[in-house]
């Protein structure tokens, strides 16, 4: 029963964290395809994909040696900070203090920047530097967050099959999106499941340190799910206070509106 | 060399977004591990001392943000 709570819980969480980021990994890779051409967006993207197999390769074996209790620690200690900022911001996003992510205005800014760089496409050559380096920047960058939530939730548990699973079916889905539709994927709801990530991700950040030094849980793996309820309670409240505490500040500010 | 500073930071950017409450955060860890390996906590104290300990820290830094944003 817990096995299987966990496993569905990993694919998941490693499912919707990683679509996340394939989708604005790929709203660069579509802006630098359109505006500098595809054979160089493609090279970056590829470039990136095999810097990525090596980095799961090298952390794959290097896993595989260190201690349990050390790497509960470890990767608790990472995947709380990594989930509390993705939860942070979520609630900051909710709360209405900075404004939401969009990925079609993340797209046109990409596209204004590639167009006004001021460096023309190369006429003699079909690779572009500039197309290359900023499709394998974004790809390099979305990818490792991947890798480290693959590691943070699959790692310990001895679920990185099921969290690269997870992982592999998003970016395909994502692949599959952006071919077909050839634009950005600005319906995904990013800031719901930043949030809904982020919580979860922040529970088992807190599960495994907890374990890592010893404690051990009331009903074990199905702490898992009273930390998302804990987390998701206060979160909901703490963004409804924030909402309140910004809304204030807008009408005290002189010409502010409510 | 700048590459390599630049690929640094980017990685440190994963797990940081606000320094204050990632400091907070390894605070609160490093006192609960010290803390219970020398037996002076007890293994529920050090869990609820973990949950309630890094949800405070989340509300307040999220609070705090709200009240100081600029507009």
């Amino acid at each position: 029963m817990s096995g299987s709570i966990q496993a569905w819980s990993t694919i998941a969480s490693a499912f919707l964290a990683s679509s996340v980021e394939a989708v604005e990994a790929l709203t660069v890779v579509l802006a630098v395809g359109v505006v500098r051409g595809w054979p160089s967006a493609l090279l970056g993207t590829s470039a990136a994909v095999g810097v990525l197999v090596v980095v799961v390769a090298v952390f794959g074996v290097a896993l595989a040696s260190i201690p349990i209790a050390l790497l509960q620690i470890v990767v608790g200690s990472l995947l709380l900070l990594f989930g509390l900022r993705w939860l942070r911001k979520a609630m900051l996003r909710a709360a209405g203090v900075i404004a939401r992510h969009d990925e079609n205005v993340a797209y046109e800014s990409e596209i204004l920047a590639l167009r006004g760089s001021g460096v023309p496409l190369p006429s003699h050559t079909r690779w572009d530097a500039i197309a290359i380096v900023t499709a394998f920047k974004a790809v390099t960058l979305e990818g490792v967050e991947v890798i480290v939530i693959v590691i943070g939730l699959g790692a310990v548990q001895g679920m990185l099959a099921a969290a690269s699973l997870g992982a592999l079916a998003a970016c395909l889905l994502v692949v599959v999106a952006g071919v077909l539709l050839h634009r950005p994927l600005a319906r995904v709801p990013e800031n719901t499941l930043k949030f809904a990530v982020g919580i979860v991700m922040t529970a088992f950040g807190l599960f495994w340190f907890g374990e890592g030094i010893g404690s051990h849980w009331p009903t074990d793996d199905g702490a898992i799910l009273g930390l998302i309820a804990i987390l998701t309670a206060a979160s909901w409240m703490g963004t409804r206070f924030a909402g309140r505490v910004s809304a204030g500040r807008a009408v005290a500010a002189p010409g502010g509106t409510p | 060399m700048k590459a390599l500073v630049r690929a640094l930071r980017g990685v440190l950017r994963l797990f940081v977004d606000d320094g204050k409450l990632a400091l907070t955060i390894i605070g609160l860890l490093v006192a609960i591990g010290i803390l219970t390996r020398a037996g002076a906590l007890d293994e529920s104290l050090a869990l609820g001392l973990l949950v309630a300990g890094t949800i405070a820290a989340l509300l307040a830094n999220v609070v705090r943000s709200a009240a100081t944003a600029k507009r």
